[in-house]
């Protein structure tokens, strides 16, 4: 889960990592009076989980809390790279002497952490690593160590921090990793931190990533999901506890197992190909157990997407077995009733196979067709949706 | 021969008290797989009756191989429990550790990852979030349908699960050595690399099926490694060609990250080691089928 920069923000404030004061708001008038209770000139960012804010006109200066109104009006319902903004942060505006970069990430290739720490800031660190890689340098942190201040000394000193702040910097980077490592998080970046003009070091922005996996020993993650900003049929799924993402695409997809339904969106994607470039409309893995509910559920979930036109469920028996598949085809049709309208097309393989097949083709839903070959169900699942 | 697991292996379930646990230790017994207990410290010294076996249960991994020569322990210890299971497994020096649960914070996978390197990997971890392995005909360790397929001549190793079985079934005519679900978490133990070794050393195993997908760099390091290291045959799959960036498709791990991560990176990366990349399941089926009939 990506948090907000004011979430980022507050979670680093409370481990002790100084942040410049301010508050969110969601219309032009509450960001005028954060800015009249924060005083002096304040700059107004719009939230939004993407880059380059600043170039599309979100962050914005304001000398007062007039200002801050108007400058929030504009922002407010700003397009940023596809996210409309919904609210602005308000903070202090800051004079800035110098721009660094610090973050921890987890490391997928080695299997560890990695703290990353630039005294090149304030611009994307990825155009860093390409073009100055020698300015940043990258320590591996062992998970079971840690980072102590020892440890922080080195960061500090591999990426040449100033002397006159490298206890700040060693301090901040402490609590960043002790903060990263509380909050189950897989990334934690300051960019920029920033030394203003009185030597003071402070975090001006913040990216944080956390692992959804740790959701039952960090029970404020509840708090961070931004219900109004979730596709709606995403947020329909998720509060019937499926794994569905929502695409762009035609032929709705009802599959079990993650991989077999990266592998079904691919085969469907190749065969619109053909059939006036019909495309996958969701991802949603139903999982090893595939019962009646679930399956009424995600056809339920599928058939409310507007943009649907026909469906391609797509089961291999492992576990479950395929009578049970059919069977719970046949049920959820029947509890969904005339809400069912939209052709199905059914491949089912793998354990008790024959038995499964024999009780959808008894059934003969005129809405159900069955194909015995994944690439085969694929095309006629495209060619349904194209309508042709 | 086969690898990680074969006719001799002594298994022991971590969780085989757990519902998921007792259900899945009943099929791994109805496959022919020799359990020899299963560790829950809490229920110590009583036995469970699964599939007519009273299997003893243990109050640790290590007093349970101290017992019945246990060698591999399969774990289906819950997310928040999971961590001190493997800790426990390891700290055993088990040989094999396969780790079913899924939903493992990756900071618990990243602690006892780096506790098994601290302690010199005398354990070998195979997920989290994973299938198991199997050696048809011998042995299976996790939820592995062992009627798939039979022994034979093909080693496969996957990321996802159900494309593990799509595959065994694809080729169950042909059969396979072992096949080995590493686990689609980020952090996981066994790699593709790993098993490639083992099934380049293994003489039973004629060629190799490496099905991938979306997310970090593991299948474009496998592909240097086939380069430089693997002289047997290896067809590849890879799924998530359509999959949006920033999005998790299932697997914790399943996620284009920026232009990282992504399904045609690791296509070309497989392809310019010489791998035969297909383009569907059945069309790697299909390529794999060709090698062995050549």
């Amino acid at each position: 889960m990506d948090l907000y920069e004011y979430q980022a923000k507050e979670i680093f404030a409370a481990h002790g990592i100084p942040t410049l004061p301010g508050s969110v708001a969601t219309d032009p008038n509450g960001a005028k009076a954060v800015a009249e209770e924060l005083g002096g000139p304040v700059v107004v960012k719009a939230q939004v989980k993407a880059g380059g804010r600043g170039k599309a006109g979100g962050v914005k200066l304001a000398e007062n809390p007039d200002e801050a109104r108007t400058k929030a009006e504009a922002i407010l319902g700003l397009d940023i790279k596809g996210h409309t903004t919904r609210r602005v942060l308000v903070t202090e505006a800051s004079d800035i002497a110098d721009e660094y970069y610090l973050s921890f990430l987890l490391d997928r290739a080695n299997r560890n952490f990695l703290a990353m720490a630039s005294v090149e800031g304030g611009m994307e660190i990825e155009e860093v690593a390409a073009t100055k890689p020698e300015a940043l340098a990258r320590i591996p942190i062992d998970p079971i160590e840690g980072v102590d201040q020892a440890k922080a000394r080195e960061i500090v000193e591999a990426a040449k921090f100033p002397a006159e702040i490298a206890d700040q910097v060693s301090d901040i980077v402490v609590q960043l990793w002790e903060a990263f490592v509380a909050e189950d998080a897989t990334l934690f970046e300051i960019n920029p931190l920033v030394k203003d003009p009185q030597g003071k070091v402070i975090a001006l922005d913040g990216k944080v990533a956390l692992d959804d996996n740790a959701s039952f020993r960090q029970s404020k993650q509840a708090e961070y999901v931004d219900e109004g900003a979730e596709d709606p049929l995403e947020a329909k799924a998720k509060a019937k506890d499926l794994n569905y993402v929502k695409l762009d695409g035609q032929v709705g997809i009802i599959g079990n197992g993650a991989g077999l339904v990266m592998s079904t969106l691919d085969v469907v994607a190749y065969a619109g190909a053909d059939h006036d470039n019909v495309k996958p409309a969701n991802f949603l893995d139903i999982g090893g157990g595939a019962s009646a509910e679930v399956m009424a559920a995600g056809l339920d979930v599928i058939l409310g997407d507007p943009d649907v036109k026909s469906v391609f469920v797509n089961v291999f028996g492992g576990i479950t077995a395929c009578d049970a598949v059919a069977n719970g085809i046949v049920q959820a049709l029947k509890m969904l009733g005339d809400e069912a309208t939209k052709p199905l097309v059914v491949r089912l393989d793998g354990n008790n196979v024959e038995e499964g097949r024999r009780i959808l083709a008894e059934a003969d839903h005129p809405l159900v067709t069955l194909v015995d070959t994944m690439d085969g169900a694929a095309d006629k699942a495209a060619e349904l949706a194209a309508g042709k | 021969m086969s690898i990680f697991l074969n006719e001799n292996s002594k298994v022991i379930v971590q969780g085989i008290t757990g519902s998921e646990g007792t259900k899945h230790t009943a099929r791994m017994l109805r496959s022919g797989t020799n359990i020899v207990g299963g560790v829950n410290a809490r229920k110590a010294g009583q036995s469970v009756e699964i599939e007519g076996n009273q299997l003893p249960v243990f109050g640790s991994v290590e007093e349970a191989m101290k017992e019945t020569g246990a060698d591999v322990s399969v774990v289906f210890v819950p997310p928040k429990f999971a961590k001190d299971a493997v800790i426990e497994a390891i700290d055993a020096e088990i040989g094999l550790a396969v780790v079913i649960t899924e939903g493992i914070p990756v900071h618990d996978a990243a602690y006892f990852w780096a506790h098994a390197n601290a302690t010199g990997n005398r354990t070998r971890i195979v997920g989290p979030n994973c299938p198991g392995v199997i050696s048809p005909g011998k042995s299976n360790s996790g939820i592995i349908p062992a009627d798939i397929t039979a022994g034979g001549k093909i080693g496969l190793v996957s990321k996802s699960g159900t494309l593990t079985y799509q595959m065994m079934y694809e080729l169950r005519d042909i059969g396979f050595s072992t096949c080995v679900g590493i686990g689609g978490d980020p952090v996981i133990g066994t790699t593709h690399i790993d098993a490639l070794r083992a099934f380049e050393d293994d003489p039973e195993t004629e060629a190799v099926v490496m099905i991938g997908e979306i997310g970090g760099d593991a299948e474009e390091r496998a592909a240097e490694y086939i380069k430089a290291n693997i002289s047997k045959p290896v067809v590849g799959y890879v799924a998530g060609f359509t999959a949006p960036e920033g999005k998790t498709m299932g697997h914790a791990g399943a996620i284009v990250s920026g232009s990282s991560g992504t399904a045609q990176a690791k296509k070309e990366a497989l392809e310019a080691a010489g791998v035969k990349v297909g383009k569907t399941p059945s069309e790697t089926a299909k390529l794999m089928r060709s090698i062995i009939n050549d």
